[in-house]
């Protein structure tokens, strides 16, 4: 499988990134109101359904089951597309979907090309390469990737908020200078001047390019959701249309699509449902409007990478971005942090996987506190946390990438944290390396250094602990916990309490006990 | 009842007084306590950093460890570690025999807190504690142990203890075990959104089930210079105890196992 090679999108490393973020001051304190905002608004639209937990465990299987049996739906689903009268084209790398997408512009002649949003397209890089056709121009119609466009296609920061870290003050300039804008900086204002633009583009627009939420198998519709419209207009006037889709975005039926769309607002944008929610596929003889000319292109660039590995639930999914938005790294760091056009969780374990190595994104399964919120959160129960240990795994164990003093550091752990004869001394040796670098003063948290002292400073991997905060000091040995237990003597049980613990053990024995019988009714 | 303390490594080595509340809560309620000299850690540092091989010696001695007494229960005080206790039969899949006896032992294991309230039944241990206090609820004993209700009621119940709602309580502290370490820029930022949540509380005292948090937390907050106490649920519920003042769980609420 050849590698995806147009999801990073950017030169700078991570640590630099990371950096550049924290000074971004008005994109952390965006995103983290944003993150606020948003998990009130989708807990409340998730509570509606009363049953939530039921909803995960259905979305849950319906994503699991079109992996399991992929390449029956895929049939399905593009034999229907063919009797609809539209085409199919499977690609296997990001170079073949952009080629091909290329070579149709320039076969259809198309002059003036609008883009509904897609992330897909982004991986495959197709408006550069659109916009290298002589007498060809491309505009972006969903608001936020058209303020990015204007802005010298700056990269995209959140899965259904690209433009998540601008202001008001931001957009307003962009405006000014690219579009030649005159009004203020309301956000009414400046939404009603990009309408126009888009407005009057959309009626010249001659060739079409969409995303696609979910692809029907049993019928060969695309399901697309917005919240503008814009990907109904896009799609109303030009005599052809490119759907450019991951090869795992099908369901089976619309009813799976139903539930689908009901799961993603809320979990994306804390909404019942999309204002615009919208089934189509080539236009038929009783139309008046939708496309002549319907082309759906399949991309695997990686995917199947995914296939019969531990990594295959990512394959579940639906790119709602809750995890984003519950994800204490991506608050601080914001979307341009993982360098990747996929950022988050799901771009953390996915990015590696579609590039099929850790040459690009060795840093991102390290970005992830283990909080599990990703996984808690999503609507089809991927678990994130464990599939990013997983990436730390392959590179650790399988490929020994770590860097060689950090890498002796944990393999010392491992062995003493094994091994109780190595483990007791050192506890000891613990306290006495320490002590000799333990600060007495100044101290100010109560109860945490019991014996007073704290560390400010540790080598190895272990400084970087130290670099941001004091370590408490082990205690001596002698005063260790150990020690104590070994020549404590009990406390006495309190009658009162001893006597309700007993009968409370009887109770739980007698209720496991029924327990048990009934799992053998 | 016989319970087994699972220390863990942390607490172990840095945090002894938190262990030692512990063990006199639970002997004060009745449990015969013992402790395994041969356990070391949970293997949770190094399975998550990836270093999945290395940590099957660990998780091997712990369990043989702690299951190396016959008794009734588990019982440990950090969510993050018993959770992992609770997860090793995933791990050891491959290892039948490892399996089977790592199942028995997260039938039987449970963090401190949810010891006392769901197993003893006990909602007030008797304790008081003159101040105002906020909770950290840690992200494992939360969302991968599942427990989001014991440590509440049992600090609602310390007389003369107020209790005021931390902003952002879903919030990761920045820990993460090895992230902490290997990613020190993030891991700031989100220690000191957390500070800073902590002090607006106005909380003279930080409370948590989970002794790694307090240690992350409490660093930063010691490097900041600010003055605060930092307690372990155990140190709260072993503070100026009073049986006379012990309650249990309503037998109508059933068995909460």
């Amino acid at each position: 499988m050849k590698t995806a090679s147009m999801i990073r999108n950017s030169d700078h490393d991570f640590l630099t990134r990371v950096k550049e973020s924290e000074q971004d001051k008005f994109a952390q304190k965006a995103i983290a109101s944003a993150q606020d905002a948003q998990w009130v608004k989708r807990e409340g639209a998730r509570q509606e359904l009363g049953n939530w937990e039921d909803w995960r465990n259905l979305g849950e299987q319906i994503r699991q089951h079109v992996v399991r049996y992929l390449p029956d739906y895929l049939e399905e689903f593009s034999d229907n597309v063919e009797k609809n009268g539209g085409h199919v084209f499977f690609a296997q790398t990001d170079v073949e979907a952009r080629d091909f997408i290329v070579e149709l512009a320039k076969k259809k002649q198309a002059k003036h090309v609008m883009k509904s949003k897609s992330m897909v397209t982004t991986e495959i890089g197709i408006d550069k390469a659109l916009l290298e056709i002589p007498g060809l121009d491309l505009l972006e119609t969903d608001l936020a990737e058209f303020i990015l466009q204007e802005d010298d296609w700056d990269e995209p920061t959140h899965l259904v908020f690209p433009a998540i870290h601008k202001n008001r003050d931001q957009v307003r300039e962009v405006f000014i200078k690219k579009l030649g804008y005159e009004g203020d900086n309301d956000p009414q204002h400046l939404a009603r001047f990009a309408r126009k633009v888009l407005r009057e583009r959309f009626l010249k627009n001659d060739f079409c390019i969409t995303g696609c939420n979910f692809a029907i198998a049993d019928n060969g519709w695309i399901n697309l959701d917005t919240n503008e419209g814009n990907a109904d207009l896009c799609m109303a006037i030009p005599k052809t249309q490119v759907v450019v889709m991951g090869m795992e975005r099908l369901v089976p039926t619309l009813k799976e699509a139903e539930t689908m769309d009901n799961m993603l607002a809320r979990s994306a944008v804390g909404q019942k449902i999309t204002t615009y929610c919208t089934f189509t596929n080539r236009k038929t003889a009783d139309e008046t409007d939708g496309p002549e000319d319907f082309y759906v292109v399949i991309l695997d660039n990686g995917r199947s990478n995914a296939l019969g590995t531990d990594f295959e639930p990512i394959l579940q999914c639906i790119r709602c971005a809750s995890c984003l938005n519950v994800c204490p790294i991506y608050r601080h760091i914001g979307g341009h942090g993982y360098g990747s056009i996929y950022p988050g969780p799901v771009g953390s374990v996915l990015s590696p996987v579609l590039e099929g190595n850790y040459d690009d994104f060795a840093d991102l399964p390290y970005a992830c506190s283990v909080c599990a919120a990703c996984s808690a959160t999503c609507p089809v129960k991927i678990p994130l946390h464990k599939l990013l240990v997983k990436h730390r795994e392959i590179m650790m164990d399988d490929l020994h990438q770590s860097q060689l003093i950090e890498d002796a550091v944990m393999r010392v752990v491992g062995l003493g944290t094994g091994h109780p004869s190595l483990f007791r001394p050192a506890l000891g040796v613990a306290h006495t390396g320490t002590s000799v670098i333990a600060k007495k003063n100044p101290q100010n948290v109560k109860n945490l250094y019991e014996d007073g002292k704290h560390l400010s400073w540790m080598p190895f991997v272990f400084g970087g602990w130290t670099k941001e905060r004091d370590f408490p000091d082990p205690p001596a040995h002698k005063d260790g916990f150990r020690k104590w237990y070994k020549t404590h003597k009990p406390v006495e049980a309190d009658p009162k309490v001893a006597a309700h613990t007993a009968q409370r053990q009887q109770e739980i024995k007698a209720e496991k006990a029924k327990r048990g019988e009934a799992q053998h009714d | 009842m016989k319970v087994v303390i699972f220390s863990t490594c942390v607490v172990d080595m840095l945090f002894p007084n938190v262990a030692k509340a512990m063990v006199e809560v639970l002997e004060r309620f009745g449990c015969e306590t013992y402790m395994p000299m041969k356990q070391i850690c949970c293997a949770q540092p190094t399975f998550n950093s990836g270093y999945v091989k290395e940590s099957r010696h660990t998780m091997h001695n712990e369990i043989d460890a702690l299951m190396g007494v016959d008794a009734d229960y588990i019982v440990g005080p950090a969510g993050s570690c018993v959770n992992m206790l609770k997860e090793l039969p995933f791990h050891l899949k491959d290892e039948p025999d490892y399996q089977a006896k790592a199942k028995q032992m997260a039938d039987k294991t449970y963090e401190f807190s949810q010891f006392v309230y769901r197993v003893l039944g006990i909602k007030n241990a008797g304790a008081e504690l003159d101040a105002v206090g906020t909770y950290h609820r840690s992200c494992h004993m939360t969302r991968l142990l599942g427990e989001r209700t014991s440590p509440f009621v049992l600090l609602d119940n310390v007389k003369d203890l107020k209790m005021e709602p931390l902003p952002h309580i879903e919030n990761c502290c920045g820990f993460g075990g090895m992230f902490s370490m290997k990613e020190p820029e993030i891991s700031k930022q989100m220690v000191n959104e957390k500070v800073d949540d902590v002090l607006s509380t106005g909380a003279s005292v930080l409370i948590s089930c989970d002794p790694a948090c307090l240690m992350n937390i409490g660093g930063r907050l010691n490097r900041r210079g600010e003055k605060i106490t930092i307690m372990h649920l155990a140190e709260v519920l072993n503070h100026n105890v009073d049986m006379s003042r012990v309650t249990f769980v309503d037998s109508k609420e059933g068995a909460l196992v």
